[in-house]
Parts: C-alpha cells; sequence; structure tokens
C-alpha cells in the first residue's frame, strides 16, 4: 500500500523529522489560507497522487501569490496527473500540498528498505540526490552507500558517519543526520513500512537537513495491524477493478490484452499467461483465484474479468490439488449461470478427478471448451481471440 | 535416499484444530505420514484425527517427540508460533501459512539461523518424499517415487512441474516448495546444496519467478557447486513491471527481478532452460538422456 507524500510528511513531522510547514487542501477556495497561515511570500504547490515524475508532468509549482496557488488548485483538482510513472489515464489529483519555499543549497538522495540479499533493512545514500537513483546507480555507483541494520542492534552512530561520509555532511550536518537515523528506522519498523525514500533529503541555505519529499510504501501483509495507515489508504489512486479484487481476497492486476485468465495460484497464473503469449496470443490480466476455486469465488473473478470490455475469451486454468475438479467444474458452471457469461470460455483442469470434471462441462448447454492440456486450452485460447 | 524427510519424520502439527489443518492433516496421514500429534492452545488434552493435542509444543516434545512441525496458524501468529517451535528444539519447521509480515520474516530469519534450524516457507506448499512423507498441502497423487529433485517458489507451478515429470515415468527425490515471499526461510541455494549431495536426486528442476535476485544468486551457485543438471523455468515473462503479482515477492523493481534477466544469468550458468512451463517435463527427460 503507498501513501501520498502529504501523509508520509505527516508521519516524518510525528517522528520528529525535518519538514516544511504546510497544509492539505481538497478545494481551490482553502489555497488563500493556506499560504496566510504558512506564511512568507513563496510557496510550492504540489498536487497529490501515487506516482513520481509530477514535476516534469506540471503537477508541482512554485507561486509567489495564494491567487496563484487558487489558480493551480483549480486547473489541477479532480483532473488526472498524467506522469512517466502512470499510465495513460493518469491518476486522479485529490488534494493539493501547499507548502513553504525552502532555499535549497545541495540535493541528496536517502532511502531505506527491506533488503531481500542480506534480509536486512537497508539505508541507501547518495550526494546525488533529486535525480533518478537508478541512473546513479549505473553511471556512479562510489556515490552510493548501502548500509545494513543489524535488527539486534538498530542502527548505530558508526553507521550514520559511515552514510554521512558518503552523502558528503559537514561535522554539524552529521551529528543532525546521526539524530535522524534512530528516527527513521524507528518510523520504518512502528509502521511496518516496505520502502521509505526522501528524494531529495536537501542541504538547506541555513546548512541544515531537510526532508523535502515523502515516499513511502508499506508492507501489504501488515496493513491489518496499521489502523493509522489503514485510515490513509486512499483507493481513488488504484486501478477500481484491482480495489474490487483485493476487496474479494482475489490477487488481479489488469493488463492490456484480450485473453480473459482465471488461474489458482500465483505462479501459475504467471506461467499462463506466458504459455498464451508463447502461443501469440495476449492476456487481459493476471487473477489468483486462490487454492479453493469455489462457486462463490469464481463468480467474482468472471465479474471481474468480463467488466474489461477488451475480453474475448476468458482461459480458465484449474489444477485441482486437493479440491476435486468435478466440484470445481459444477461451480464454474453455476458462475457462468450466475454471471450470464456471454463470450466463450475455455476450461483446463487438470488433477484430482479432472476426466469426470470436464465430462460435466463438456455434456454442459453452456458455450464452453473443455481441454486437458494446458497446451491445447492455451491455443484454443488464443484462436477464439484473434 | 532422500532429503529433509522420509518415513522416520515424526510431525507435529501447529493449529492442528483449524479446518484447513484438518484437512491437509487428514490427507498427509491417509499419504503415510506420521503424525504425532497436534497443538492449538486451550485444547490440550482433546483427541484429533486420532492423536493427541497439546497446548503447546513443548508439551508435545516431551511427550511425543516429534523431528518436524508444520504451521497452519493464522499470519499475524506465525512469528510466535515458528519461534515456538524452535524454542522447543524442532530442526525442521515448515510454514504454510501465507501473508506473514515482511518484518516479522527478518527477526525469525535471524532466529532459527542462529539456531541451526531450517525453516521453509512461509506461504509455501511444504515438502515431499513421494512414497515416503508428505509435509504440505500438495496432492498426494500425482507424485512418483523417483530421480527429480523438484525446487520452487509457487505452489501450483510445482504441480505442474511433478505431474509432468510423473507422467513420463521419471518421478521426483524430494519436492521442496521455498515459498513466494520475499524473506524465505530457506533459499534455492540451501536446497540445492541438500540435493547436490543426494544419491537419489539425479536432476534438479527450480522452478522461479519474477522478483528479487533469488534466481541469479542460485545461478552462480550452481556453476561452482552442482554437478548435477539443473533444468529451470521462469514464470512472470509477460509481468509488468511495478506490480505485485499475487506473491508478495513476485514484484519487478527499479527494473530489477525480470524473468529476462534471471534466465540469461542461469544460461550463462550452464542451466538447461525450459522457455515455457509446458516444457519442463520433456527438457529433463531429455537432459537426462
Amino acid at each position: 500500500m503507498n501513501l501520498h507524500e502529504y501523509q508520509g510528511k505527516e508521519l516524518f513531522a510525528k517522528f520528529g523529522l525535518p519538514v516544511s510547514k504546510n497544509k492539505v487542501i481538497t478545494s481551490a477556495g482553502d489555497a488563500v489560507n493556506a499560504c496566510r497561515d504558512i506564511g512568507g511570500n513563496n510557496w510550492v504547490v504540489k498536487a497529490q497522487v501515487h506516482a513520481g515524475g509530477r514535476g516534469k508532468a506540471g503537477g508541482v509549482k512554485l507561486v509567489s501569490t495564494p491567487e496563484e496557488a487558487v489558480e493551480f488548485a483549480n486547473h489541477w483538482l479532480g483532473k488526472r496527473l498524467v506522469t512517466y510513472q502512470t499510465d495513460s489515464n493518469g491518476q486522479l489529483v485529490n488534494s493539493i500540498l501547499v507548502e513553504e519555499c525552502t532555499d535549497i543549497a545541495k540535493e541528496l538522495y536517502l532511502s531505506a528498505l527491506v533488503d531481500r540479499g542480506s534480509q536486512r533493512i537497508v539505508f541507501i545514500g547518495s550526494s546525488e540526490g533529486g535525480v533518478n537513483i537508478e541512473e546513479v546507480a549505473e553511471n556512479t555507483p562510489e556515490k552510493i552507500i548501502y548500509e545494513p541494520i543489524d535488527p539486534l542492534t538498530g542502527p548505530m552512530v558508526f553507521q550514520s558517519r559511515k552514510i554521512s561520509k558518503v552523502l558528503g555532511l559537514d561535522v554539524e550536518q552529521s551529528k543532525q543526520f546521526s539524530k535522524m537515523l534512530p528516527k527513521l528506522t524507528d518510523l520504518f519498523i512502528t509502521h511496518d513500512l516496505s520502502l521509505l525514500e526522501i528524494n531529495p533529503l536537501v542541504i538547506t541555505q541555513d546548512g541544515k537537513l531537510h526532508c523535502l519529499d515523502a515516499k513511502i510504501n508499506i508492507d501489504s501483509n501488515a496493513v491489518y495491524r496499521q489502523p493509522e495507515i489503514q485510515a490513509m489508504h486512499d483507493p481513488s489512486q488504484e486501478d477500481p477493478r484491482e480495489s474490487e479484487a483485493a476487496l474479494n481476497d482475489l490477487s488481479y492486476v489488469s493488463l492490456d490484452g484480450n485473453i480473459g485468465c482465471m488461474v489458482n495460484g500465483a505462479g501459475l497464473a504467471m506461467g499462463t499467461m506466458d504459455t498464451i503469449k508463447y502461443f501469440g496470443g495476449s492476456p487481459a490480466n493476471f487473477l489468483d483465484v486462490g487454492g479453493t476455486a469455489t462457486q462463490e469465488r469464481v463468480s467474482k473473478a468472471f465479474k471481474l474479468i468480463l467488466a474489461d470490455p477488451e475480453v474475448k475469451v476468458v482461459l480458465v486454468n484449474i489444477f485441482g490439488g486437493i479440491v476435486r475438479c468435478d466440484l470445481i467444474a459444477e461451480g464454474i458452471l453455476a458462475a457462468i449461470e450466475e454471471v450470464g457469461v456471454s463470450i466463450p470460455v475455455v476450461v483446463r483442469l487438470e488433477g484430482n478427478n479432472a476426466d469426470i470434471g470436464s465430462n460435466i462441462l463438456a455434456e454442459s448447454s453452456a458455450e464452453i471448451v473443455s481441454l486437458n492440456s494446458l497446451e491445447d486450452a492455451a491455443k484454443k485460447a488464443v484462436e477464439l481471440s484473434k | 535416499m532422500s532429503i529433509l524427510v522420509d518415513k522416520n519424520t515424526r510431525l507435529l502439527v501447529q493449529g492442528f484444530t483449524g479446518s484447513q489443518a484438518t484437512l491437509h492433516s487428514e490427507q498427509s496421514i491417509e499419504y503415510g505420514t506420521n503424525i504425532v500429534g497436534g497443538v492449538t492452545p486451550g485444547k490440550g488434552g482433546q483427541t484429533h484425527l486420532g492423536v493427541p493435542v497439546f497446548n503447546s509444543v513443548h508439551e508435545a516434545v516431551e511427550a511425543v517427540q516429534p523431528n518436524a512441525s508444520i504451521i497452519f496458524v493464522p499470519a499475524q501468529f506465525c512469528k510466535d508460533s515458528i519461534l515456538e517451535a524452535a524454542d522447543a528444539g524442532i530442526k525442521l519447521i515448515i510454514c504454510i501459512t501465507e501473508g506473514v509480515p515482511t518484518l516479522d520474516m527478518l527477526i525469525v530469519k535471524k532466529r532459527v539461523d542462529e539456531l541451526g534450524i531450517t525453516l521453509i516457507g512461509p506461504n509455501c506448499p511444504g515438502i515431499i518424499t513421494p512414497g515416503e512423507a508428505k509435509l504440505g498441502i500438495m496432492p498426494g497423487s500425482i507424485h512418483l517415487q523417483g530421480s527429480v529433485g523438484i525446487i520452487s517458489r509457487s505452489g501450483t507451478l510445482t504441480y505442474e512441474a511433478v505431474k509432468q515429470t510423473s507422467d513420463l515415468g521419471l518421478g521426483q527425490s524430494t519436492c521442496v516448495g521455498i515459498g513466494g515471499d520475499p524473506i524465505p526461510g530457506t533459499s534455492f541455494i540451501d536446497v540445492l546444496k541438500m540435493m547436490e549431495s543426494d544419491d537419489q536426486t539425479k536432476a534438479i528442476v527450480m522452478v522461479g519467478e519474477i522478483g528479487g535476485t533469488a534466481e541469479e544468486e542460485a545461478a552462480e551457485y550452481i556453476k561452482e557447486n552442482i554437478s548435477k543438471p539443473v533444468i529451470s523455468y521462469i514464470a512472470g515473462q509477460t509481468a509488468p513491471a511495478g506490480k505485485r503479482m499475487g506473491h508478495a515477492g513476485a514484484i519487478i523493481a527499479g527494473g530489477k527481478g525480470t524473468a529476462a534477466d534471471k534466465i540469461k544469468r542461469l544460461e550463462q550458468c550452464g542451466v538447461h532452460i525450459a522457455e515455457n512451463l509446458l516444457q519442463i517435463g520433456t527438457k529433463t527427460k531429455e537432459v537426462l538422456g
């Protein structure tokens, strides 16, 4: 689960990390008061969406009158912002962050994530901030430090000194950073983050470290124990079908092809997509219907798949392990009737009682092609999609 | 021979009286697995599926001497259940549950490593040594005792590999589902090492998927340390970047973890690639000659 920048900064402030004075607005009229409350003569207004690249897309602006802030808010609120990280539809702008202006002397990079290799929380720092960190890693790897945190000790002062050196901090800034590092770790662990990124972390004109951006992702497995984070969830930033699927405990990702896929198991679902591509077709989605594949779940899955107008055929691939395929076949038929599926459905059942299951499907009046091998089923689905 | 589990395995089931644990324990017993007891706090003293229920792993260890434990408790209790089994001295722990918070696993993994414990999972189908013992949720009927060792990050995809190698008469020595989470208790490399020194295993099938660099690390290890032929299939060749494909660990992040990268590295290290999942069995047969 992702947070907006303003939500990330709320958490930063709560953990005692330096962020700019700011206000969030959801209607343009509030911009004037927001600027007044913050004070000063310049403000930065930032469209809040779950995507990077906002600056280049016109979603961030420096303004010098409250009226300009109103104009910016009027322009963006309710519209969709398209950046290089979004699809062509972009993300809906529901809120604008108004911030006091920061005088920047230098831009740095700092992030923390769970590193699979070392199996630790790792801090990544670089003297090159405000740019794409993957490029820095590629071109000038010596400008990046990876510092793993031992879960037993937590971050140590010597580690903050190591990171400070690579960031190029002076003695005072290094001291400030040694106080920030435990707070960042505390935030990471307290709220079950999977990613925390400050790009840029800046040194201000008066020599202080300051968090100018905040990108935070939360481990979706741990959201259940994060009530404060749950309240920050913004469904408008997600694909509506993916949100609907999540509510029904189905794993769904929409793609741009025309063969709807319903598979049990995430690995097999990916393998099925690959097989469709292998035979020259194009999958419309990833969908893991789960190990049990009951009528209820299959019905919900059909509804999701058919909500995509591009879908011309549905390929159902179920490896019935513990669950008997004859029961799954009955569930599929009932679901097709319940949902009113009017496009062809190709079903491949394998495993326990697969023959009986296939017979049940073959004898039904529904427009179903039942095949035992995945190869035949995938080829048939591709043929029907053309 | 086989790895990790065989006829001598004495299995304890944690979360024993729950519906999933009951269903899969019944199937395991039917397969011939020696389940010696189960744990459900508060239900100690009862009998379930013909074996005793205990309030704690420690009580079970004292009474029925299990040497492996399988965990079916809900995700929020897995950290506690794994550490309880570890504290009670069990050296092989299998966690089937999906959805364990990553930060819980960081702590658990460090602890089990310190204690020299093999933890399989979480979010995995378990382990099976065909004809001997089934510690997991895989369908026993598709397996055949044989010569192929199978290691996989995915459940149903493992079943495909199993079915294909059974249909071709090759069969399996042991199948280990290491699970689809970012921090698995056991890695591909851990299992490869065991399979290399197992006489029954003549070839190894490694089923990987997008996300992380476990396959790349395994590739380097295979090049230096594995003399047996390794056949690999990588799922997610058509997966988009930045989207989690069901498994918590299956995500292409920052351009890293793509199927193409993994396949390239595996090929460079002498691993035989099954281009499509339909070819896992035939490729293995071809390699074995």
